[in-house]
């Protein structure tokens, strides 16, 4: 992840809310507890499970093709000083969802965000990193080439 | 993040029953669809910022999604409120272009000079045209329309405020689209009324 360099005004918080969405909710929820805050909260809407459509491209460049349906969470948190935090994730996780909101809303101060960041979010994003690269591994171990021999007819 | 810091009232004001509220909106426009001229009640709320009011707001909870395009009039665009309560709570884009929107809330319709702006649909796919939702201050203390038309026996009225004086005259403009045209949605304090496209106004007597 992050391959790309983001310079658009929210890429911190585009950033986090990646890192959330694809984080564990067993890890997040752990660091969380760790963190030690536990700010009030009312719900605004959700959390709450649906489906999203997927389109895809062939190769990227070709013409959308409705590809299916995915499950997704999202949810809309307000704390007590009226801060508006937002999270979707694939998934059916609603607790780890509403704690992705939670996170959001109390990110948008600077000094909470650099506590987030460093406790919460870069564990997670070293623990997606480290998971996607030992799939990586497992998939390449089984990995086949297809090739052609040279039949010798010209 | 000036988003995320005002917490306006572009997150309050949904169905307090999303599903049910949104089916029995929907009935009722059904109704209102079938029955051209009849004031069909529009019990589930929704609250959304000034100038969109009530019944309208329910319209859109229940019409409006990501594939539906929303056109709004100068008094609603005008509060970004409005634009940021419908991309929260419906999903649907906000297009400054009439002619591609799916749909069109209007505060004022008396500004309403045309109606060729919208999307009339094409003949062979006359379904691709705009549906207008139109808010009036009341559905029976304007001045008086006269309708004939499918889904009505005899004749039906209707008097619905706020419709510009040559009204009349636009709408007979768009029954001779047939079959293309736009459809209209009148939105009243807590309650709906429709006019389809085969809907046609008569004067009195006709």
């Amino acid at each position: 992840m992050e391959t790309r360099h983001d310079h658009r005004p929210d890429a911190a918080r585009r950033r986090r809310l990646s890192v959330l969405a694809q984080g564990e909710g067993v890890l997040l929820a752990e660091r969380w507890a760790a963190l030690g805050i536990d700010p009030e909260c009312a719900l605004v809407r959700g959390p709450e499970v649906g489906l999203i459509a997927l389109r895809g491209r062939m190769g990227g460049g070709g013409a959308p093709f409705n590809f299916g349906e995915a499950t997704a969470t999202r949810a809309t948190v307000r704390l007590a000083d009226g801060t508006i935090g937002h999270a979707v994730a694939l998934g059916r996780d609603t607790k780890k969802v509403k704690l992705a909101a939670v996170i959001d809303a109390l990110a948008q101060d600077e000094a909470m965000a650099a506590r987030i960041d460093e406790q919460v979010i870069a564990p997670l994003e070293r623990a997606i990193v480290a998971r996607d690269g030992r799939r990586a591994e497992e998939t390449a171990a089984t990995r086949v080439d297809f090739f052609t021999m040279v039949r010798g007819d010209d | 993040m000036p988003t995320g810091m005002m917490a306006g009232a572009e997150f309050a004001g949904a169905f307090a029953s999303p599903v049910f509220d949104a089916q029995a909106v929907f009935r009722a426009l059904m109704e209102a669809m079938a029955r051209p001229g009849t004031i069909q009640p529009v019990a589930a709320s929704a609250r959304a910022p000034e100038p969109l009011a009530p019944a309208a707001a329910a319209l859109a909870l229940t019409l409006c999604d990501a594939d539906t395009p929303v056109w709004l009039d100068a008094p609603l665009s005008a509060e970004a409120a409005v634009s940021r309560w419908l991309a929260f709570h419906t999903g649907a884009p906000v297009t400054a272009d009439a002619g591609g929107a799916a749909f069109a809330l209007i505060a004022d319709a008396g500004a309403l000079a045309s109606l060729d702006r919208f999307a009339h649909g094409t003949q062979d796919y006359p379904d691709r045209s705009a549906t207008l939702i139109v808010q009036a201050g009341s559905l029976t203390a304007g001045p008086a329309l006269t309708l004939k038309g499918p889904g009505i026996e005899d004749s039906a009225t209707i008097a619905p405020t706020g419709l510009p004086q040559c009204f009349a005259d636009l709408w007979a403009a768009n029954n001779a689209l047939f079959p293309r045209g736009i459809d209209l949605v009148l939105a009243g304090p807590g309650a709906v009324a429709a006019l389809p496209r085969t809907t046609r106004i008569v004067a009195k007597g006709d």
